[in-house]
């Protein structure tokens, strides 16, 4: 009875502790220089409170905290895959490049360019025609 | 009962050690690839250790393989989700990290 005594206040303790490199993680999020940073940091949260939940289930006699545990693992990557697919978006830029490059033809000018000598040249015949 | 008690205590505590390790890894690493290394490794050795610390304490079956049903579930998220953010990192052109003197030669090479 003394050891579970014990044991459950230890593994207080050491929520505690998970609680303070929590902390750690949001100085994380608070620096970071780049979106990436803030979102691994948010993902250190989401595993950082699965492993607290876990330890508290059995001190606080809520066993419904495991499936809370459950549900917020799969939260935390469902944001993470958010992210990266929505905010990131990696897959757009080389679309844009494409269609810029696809509007942008050099041989148009040089069509045009190809097509003003014959007109001059029809000017030419018609001002040769008028001479002659 | 002691000694089961006293086993969990020791991997409960190697786990938070972990998660500690972890978490000071993504507060002082320098890039988005190596704070990636610190997350998605020491993180999950942290939460199986913490696992096999309360799996003596559980009080069914069913409860056991809940506890070993979130530790696969997030051994999965952490794989998917650190590949994917370090795609997505090298494909915005995010240069890795590297020591001071040989990171401009490493850069005009590429």
């Amino acid at each position: 009875m003394k050891a579970m005594l014990t044991l459950d206040t230890l593994l207080e303790a050491f929520a505690l502790l998970l609680l303070l490199s929590l902390v750690l993680g949001l100085l994380r999020i608070w620096q970071g220089p780049g979106f990436a940073d803030r979102m691994l940091a948010a993902q250190l949260l989401g595993t950082t409170g699965v492993a607290m939940l876990l330890l508290l289930a059995d001190p606080l006699g809520l066993p419904a905290l495991r499936d809370v545990a459950l549900v917020l693992a799969l939260l935390a990557v469902l944001a993470v895959l958010a992210f990266v697919a929505r905010v990131w978006d990696p897959d757009e830029r080389p679309q844009d490049d494409g269609a810029g490059a696809h509007d942008a033809k050099p041989v148009s000018p040089a069509d045009g360019v190809s097509a003003r000598p014959t007109r001059q040249t029809g000017r030419s015949g018609e001002a040769s025609g008028r001479r002659g | 009962m002691t000694l089961i008690a006293v086993l969990q205590g020791l991997l409960i505590g190697a786990g938070v050690a972990f998660f500690v390790v972890g978490s000071i890894g993504v507060l002082r690493f320098p890039d988005v690839y190596t704070r990636i290394h610190a997350l998605t490794k020491a993180d999950n050795l942290g939460l199986g250790l913490v696992v096999l610390g309360l799996l003596p304490g559980a009080e069914s079956v069913a409860a056991a393989l809940k506890l070993l049903l979130v530790w696969i579930l997030a051994l999965l998220a952490s794989a998917c989700s650190g590949y994917l953010v370090a795609r997505a990192a090298r494909r915005r052109g995010i240069a890795p990290w590297q020591r001071a003197p040989s990171a401009r030669p490493a850069e005009d090479g590429r």
